[in-house]
């Protein structure tokens, strides 16, 4: 039994290891977030901030193909601000009757409009760099929402010896350190860049309260139920322990 | 049996009526009531069990997720996501399917360890650990099929990696490549097909579970001290005992299941299965699900050509070597029963062995690390090492080790085994 244990611990250290493949830049610094806890929820408030920030800013460039207006209520937004915020955007829809496309304003079960018409109109805007769809960016990135915290305030003019070129920003936590995308924040930085990440935490893993209330219901109920079975198991093996069979 | 007895077998008379045109009952009566297993049994042996549960959980989750899934690259990476965000408790299917496959690999991995370690894979039960070590394959098909489903990042380019090292196959690789592919590249008619073998291959599974079983309880479970049974005092019935027994091991292992599911539940994922699958961007690291790192450093460890001598022509090129160790060190598994020459199967009366053992344990580990890191350096060097080890503890360690090894006693029989247990504590 002391060899499975070794085994275990020796695993135990192999998933660290495994965790800590890590690229070439600048590892981004370790911020507390108030949801990353064990049974953290996220911040309401900043979430909803950050909303704001996002379809400010980062929605001019970014996509967010699979989050809909009608999801802006899971953070608090009323029914009636999801569906003025909808109608702000407008969607082409079709082919009607005649057969001719035409535009509506969106509907809270639309999802979020996109900034550009396709991919290669987005290139075409960014010097041929493609702003990732956001939707699942916490997850898509090493170092999760640290790192998009680091890259919005880590813009710097380059470091000497580098030559600065236009459409080219210097992050030194970018890997490379040359990044398409311009400074998208500078008013009220820090607070702005925490609210958007939590914002973005929150699109990555809209489920993650839900999953965490019924994890502890779950774990609650098979911690019983095991408690339960280890008396009947323990009673029935001290009857076995003294005699035979049966 | 005469014909009265079977009429009193059941009170429940509807049971009696099912039970007397198809013994069903009569069956599970026989071989998980009466069924009768060594009493001495420790927690290692409650895995059967739980895999079979995970089985379970894995079909019916895998199930609900099919019902949502659309098979097509330009489908799928949104079909998943759409259902974990719009479909009802989408994201509780995909969690546990997603943390299930890993979770099926760490008990299918204590189960085997248990079995090298108890040697209960020696006369009489080497059909068993036949049909085990064809579980693990089928299991390893279903995992990597699985991966490719949701077409990101590493679903695709893992594909291709792997996929691709059939290109080493003499003469025939390339077309082999292109057969499996169903075209020139990782493509959709690829996703189709490994839709295809990810549904059925669970089902086939299932019915290798049933061999597997039916073998088991043909010759009868080995134990921790790995002397059969010899009289009514080394045996209990299978039930209650081990149904109680069972049921304490599988909620313990669904409490940590649970815990990683709910609260950590992409704590085993890489980020770049997060991003789509994209033909033009390599990723930085391609690196396979935890269960494989062991496996996928021993594909990588062999860097030298071998050539005919004083010649350029290439006998056996580095990758061909590499993919024969990789499918060598699943095979090996299949002639451990003739491997290993010790008279004595429990290796806690084999002090050298135990050692070795616990090195080759080692070797898995180093290799899993080795595997997570880009092949250069000192983690290459590592897998290098481990891969050796690995291959030298079956085919040396084992069928040498049996013939020199100075035993320790063996009990006479599980009872006095157990008795002597049970006076040392008091
Ligand atoms: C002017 C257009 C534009 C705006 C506005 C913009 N981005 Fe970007 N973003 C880009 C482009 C272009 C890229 C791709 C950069 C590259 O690949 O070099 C990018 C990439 C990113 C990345 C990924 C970096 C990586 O590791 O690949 C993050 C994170 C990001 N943006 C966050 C934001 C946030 C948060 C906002 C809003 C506050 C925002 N962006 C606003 C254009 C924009
Ligand atoms: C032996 C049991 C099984 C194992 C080990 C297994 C393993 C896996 C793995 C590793 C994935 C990738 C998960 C991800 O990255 O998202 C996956 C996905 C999937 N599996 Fe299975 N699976 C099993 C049984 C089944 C069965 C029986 C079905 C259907 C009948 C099924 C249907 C699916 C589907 C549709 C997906 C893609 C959806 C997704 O990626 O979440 N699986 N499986």
């Amino acid at each position: 039994m002391r060899k499975i244990i070794s085994f275990l611990v020796l695993f135990a250290i192999l998933f660290l290891s495994v965790s800590a493949v890590a690229g070439e830049s600048v590892p981004p610094l370790q911020h507390n977030w108030s949801h990353k806890s064990l049974f953290g929820t996220y911040d309401r408030e900043a979430v909803r901030r950050g909303y704001q920030v996002y379809s400010e800013v980062c929605s001019l460039c970014h996509t967010m193909k699979f989050v809909s207006y009608r999801n802006l209520a899971d953070i608090g937004f009323l029914p009636k601000e999801v569906k003025n915020i909808a109608a702000q955007y407008s969607v082409t829809d079709g082919p009607n009757d005649d057969g001719e496309m035409f535009e509506r304003p969106a509907l809270p079960s639309d999802t979020f409009m996109s900034p550009f018409k396709n991919e290669k109109s987005a290139r075409a805007a960014n010097n041929g760099a493609l702003p990732p769809d956001m939707s699942l960016l916490v997850f898509a990135r090493e170092g999760g929402e640290d790192y998009i915290y680091d890259l919005l305030t880590g813009f710097t003019p380059p470091p000497t010896g580098i030559q600065a070129q236009t459409d080219i920003y210097y992050n030194k936590y970018f890997p490379g350190g040359q990044i398409a995308m311009p400074q998208p924040l500078s008013d009220n930085l820090d607070q702005s860049a925490q609210d958007v990440v939590q914002f973005l935490a929150w699109v990555s893993d809209p489920y993650m309260e839900q999953r965490k209330r019924m994890g502890v219901k779950v774990i609650l109920f098979l911690l019983v139920f095991a408690g339960v079975t280890f008396k009947i198991k323990q009673r029935v093996w001290s009857k076995a322990g003294k005699g035979k069979t049966n | 049996m005469s014909d009265s007895e079977k009429i009193k077998k059941f009170d429940n008379s509807v049971i009696q009526w099912i039970d007397k045109r198809l013994p069903i009952f009569s069956l599970l009566k026989k071989e998980y009531v009466r069924f009768q297993v060594p009493r001495n049994f420790n927690y290692l042996w409650n895995f059967g069990a739980i895999l079979l549960v995970l089985l379970v959980i894995m079909i019916v989750t895998g199930i609900f997720l099919a019902m949502n899934y659309t098979p097509h690259t330009a489908l799928a990476f949104d079909s998943v996501e759409r259902m974990t965000r719009d479909v009802n408790y989408g994201w509780l299917m995909r969690a546990v399917h997603m943390n299930g496959a890993s979770f099926f690999f760490i008990a299918a991995y204590i189960h085997i360890f248990r079995c090298i370690y108890y040697g209960s894979y020696k006369n009489p039960r080497e059909i068993v650990w036949i049909l085990g070590v064809f579980l693990l394959m089928m299991l390893m098909v279903t995992s990597f099929t699985g991966y490719c489903l949701p077409w990101s990042q590493l679903s695709g380019w893992g594909t291709t990696v792997i996929t691709s090292l059939f290109s080493a196959v003499p003469l025939v690789g390339d077309s082999l490549v292109t057969w499996l592919w169903g075209g020139f590249s990782v493509d959709n008619p690829t996703l189709n097909r490994f839709f295809v073998l990810h549904f059925l291959l669970p089902f086939i599974l299932c019915a290798f579970v049933l061999l597997h079983i039916w073998a088991i309880h043909t010759t009868g479970s080995n134990n921790p001290t790995g002397v059969e049974p010899k009289s009514g005092k080394d045996t209990v019935p299978f039930h209650p005992r081990y149904t109680a027994k069972d049921s304490f091991g599988l909620l313990l292992f669904l409490i940590v299941f649970a815990a990683v599911t709910f609260f950590a539940p992409f704590a085993l994922t890489e980020p770049e299965h997060f991003r789509p699958f994209d033909p033009l961007q390599t990723p930085e690291h391609i690196v396979p699900e935890w269960y494989f790192l062991p496996f996928y450093a021993i594909l990588r460890a062999f860097t030298m050509d071998i050539c005919i001598p004083f010649t350029q022509i290439v006998l056996l090129s580095a990758k061909l070597q590499g993919v024969l160790a990789l499918l060598g060190s699943v095979v090996v598994l299949l002639f451990l029963p003739w491997l290993d020459t010790s008279p004595v199967r429990s290796a806690r009366y084999r002090p050298v062995y135990k050692w070795c053992l616990f090195l080759w344990v080692v070797s898995v580990v180093v290799l899993g690390y080795s595997g997570a890191q880009s092949a250069e350096g000192l983690p290459m060097l590592f897998g290098q090492i481990g891969t050796f080890f690995y291959f030298f503890h079956f085919l040396a360690v084992m069928p040498l080790l049996g013939k020199f090894e100075k035993t320790l006693l063996i009990p006479d029989s599980i009872s006095e085994a157990v008795d002597k247990k049970m006076g040392m504590k008091n």
